[in-house]
């Protein structure tokens, strides 16, 4: 990156340092910090909508909706979240394949053979000459979508939690005025039920940034990925040769965790504080006690 | 040579700690195989989140202490103690143990002339759970902290009246209380400790001559046969049976806890949301 760095094994001290900090692996480590940022982006919408759809669902007044919502909620409870992750990735990309082996494979044979998973070339997702990107990019997205998957039944917990906790006055004042079912959904509950699920949402948020590292076992190239392959311990055949440094980058990790934490926790407070204004909430009540 | 069930129990039951059929089953996996080794393999779990949530349990109750403390010296201490280890994923923690841990001189440590082995705390299960026993702590010296800090003002001022103090109160007042406010939220984290065991052989602990947990056997089978819908399964299985074992349990302890109480001001026991650490 800097001129004096094009010759390392002849620098020393703070500026070996600064070339190797600088070196480009350890550029695609700082972005790697980016792919959790935005794994953190993309998730938490999606399980959003997921968990709002499952908490719909389970107070469905239609007996298969309510079902497969509760079904839905209780399935992450009681088995650990690992087991869903490394069975969602694999689950997910064999049905994707299975899917459009069915609509490009001429023979459309059954692919779960003996002990292997089969469909004809054309139906592997990526296809074997796509570009090492897309091969990323379609790893990347499947984590995505079993974050949000599990992630989803916790908001959903959560959500449906709320909705219950909205007075059931409300309700039924709303509905004393003449509106349907629908109605109250979307003018009275939801706008009402954030409140009650500030707290809980909040957590969920501080259990998936400490769920980030996960990525690493589905084998996406994430900051434990590259905190491993840094930290390791180079010979003298490397540009830059050191001993096993993985103690440092995990503290560095660390670090980078607990900042989030903490800053999390600021935004969560003030958020929280935002909400309550104004609710006939015990906090709302402090509140008002304390401007009066 | 096809094995019946009962002689696949014999071989692999007590497979995960080392006792029984050494080669694992490398094709033709039947069901019973998938549930025999996974079952085995949940020997591991149950012996991570038991000791680690027993042990646990003292120094979570050392550290809510220190943490509603009112000197510095005590309460700092705690509080970073707390902050570092719920602030931040199991996962991470389990890699810098690990990464120390191996960083200790091989031949061991010389103190006082006496040589002590080291070479032990590598491997999973004093490694790993000595990083489970400091979690759970940490967690449970939140849960108990809170609860500290909620027991009704009305009780502390009547054990004054009645001229109980000191060690007196906190023994006959305050502890028991605050065991008793607490025990929902620790009976979650019990739960969620025993789900997180499953981290163990998936952070960087090596599992040692393929003895590793459920979750490891179950990968293992995942591995081999490219089918996720049956190891899986029954790892789950496996664990919805464990946490109605604990939820019953933690559940008999919360009744005697409550049972000096009217029915209506009791604490319900409920399961809540904690999940990945």
């Amino acid at each position: 990156m800097f001129s004096f760095c094009a010759d390392p094994k002849a620098i020393e001290g703070l500026s070996w340092l600064v070339c190797y900090l600088t070196s480009a692996k350890h550029l695609s480590f700082y972005a790697s910090f980016g792919t959790v940022l935005l794994l953190l982006v993309v998730t938490a919408p999606a399980a959003l909508a997921f968990g709002f759809g499952g908490a719909t669902a389970a107070r469905s007044p239609f007996l298969p909706a309510r079902i497969f919502g509760k079904t839905y909620i209780a399935m992450v409870r009681g088995v650990p979240d690992i087991v869903f992750f490394l069975f969602f990735v694999i689950a997910l990309d064999q049905g994707i394949e299975y899917l459009k082996s069915l609509a490009v494979c001429p023979d459309g044979a059954w692919p779960w053979q003996g002990l292997e998973f089969r469909v004809c070339k054309e139906a592997k997702v990526p296809l074997a000459t796509s570009s090492p990107f897309w091969h990323e990019a379609y790893g990347f997205m499947l984590a995505v979508v079993t974050f949000a998957i599990v992630f989803g039944a916790f908001v959903a917990n959560v959500l449906f939690g709320a909705m219950q906790a909205v007075p059931r006055a409300q309700l039924e004042t709303a509905e004393a005025y003449g509106m349907n079912h629908a109605q109250v959904f979307r003018r009275i509950l939801v706008p009402q039920m954030w409140v009650y699920a500030l707290p809980g949402l909040s957590n969920l948020w501080m259990i998936l940034i400490k769920a980030t590292p996960l990525l690493f076992l589905l084998s996406v190239e994430d900051i434990v990925y590259y905190a491993r392959e840094l930290g390791g311990s180079k010979t003298q055949a490397y540009e830059y040769p050191h001993g096993d440094w993985r103690l440092w980058y995990f503290l560095a990790l660390l670090c980078f965790y607990l900042l989030m934490t903490r800053l999390s926790e600021g935004v969560l407070g003030r958020l929280s504080a935002r909400l309550s204004k104004g609710q006939a909430t015990a906090a709302g009540e402090a509140m008002r006690k304390a401007a009066a | 040579m096809t094995m019946t069930c009962l002689e696949t129990v014999q071989a692999y039951g007590l497979r995960a700690i080392g006792i029984g059929e050494n080669l694992l089953p490398k094709s033709d996996f039947t069901l019973c195989q998938h549930f025999t080794l996974i079952g085995s393999g949940m020997i591991w779990n149950l012996y991570f989140g038991t000791v680690a949530l027993a042990f646990g349990f003292f120094l979570a109750n050392a550290l809510a202490l220190a943490k509603a403390a009112r000197n510095p010296w005590l309460r700092k201490p705690a509080e970073w103690f707390v902050f570092v280890f719920r602030g931040s994923p199991l996962f991470i923690q389990f890699f810098i143990a690990y990464e120390t841990l191996v960083l200790l001189p091989r031949s061991g440590i010389e103190i006082f002339g006496l040589t002590v082995a080291t070479s032990w705390l590598t491997k999973a299960w004093a490694g790993a759970l000595l990083v489970l026993f400091l979690n759970t702590s940490a967690y449970a010296a939140e849960i108990f902290y809170g609860a500290l800090q909620s027991i009704p003002k009305g009780d502390l001022e009547a054990a004054d009246a009645y001229g109980i103090s000191g060690w007196q109160k906190f023994r006959r007042i305050q502890w028991p209380t605050m065991l008793r406010l607490g025990w929902p939220a620790y009976t979650n984290e019990a739960i969620f400790m025993f789900h997180a065991t499953t981290l163990v052989f998936f952070a960087s602990f090596p599992a040692f001559r393929q003895m590793g947990d459920a979750l490891y056997y179950a990968n293992y089978f995942a591995d081999k046969t490219f089918n996720p819908f049956i190891p899986y399964p029954i790892v789950g299985f496996y664990f919805v049976l464990l946490t109605l074992l604990v939820t019953g349990l933690f559940g008999w302890v919360n009744r005697r806890l409550n049972r000096h109480l009217p029915q209506n001001s009791r604490v319900r026991n409920r399961l809540r949301m904690n999940l990945i650490r």
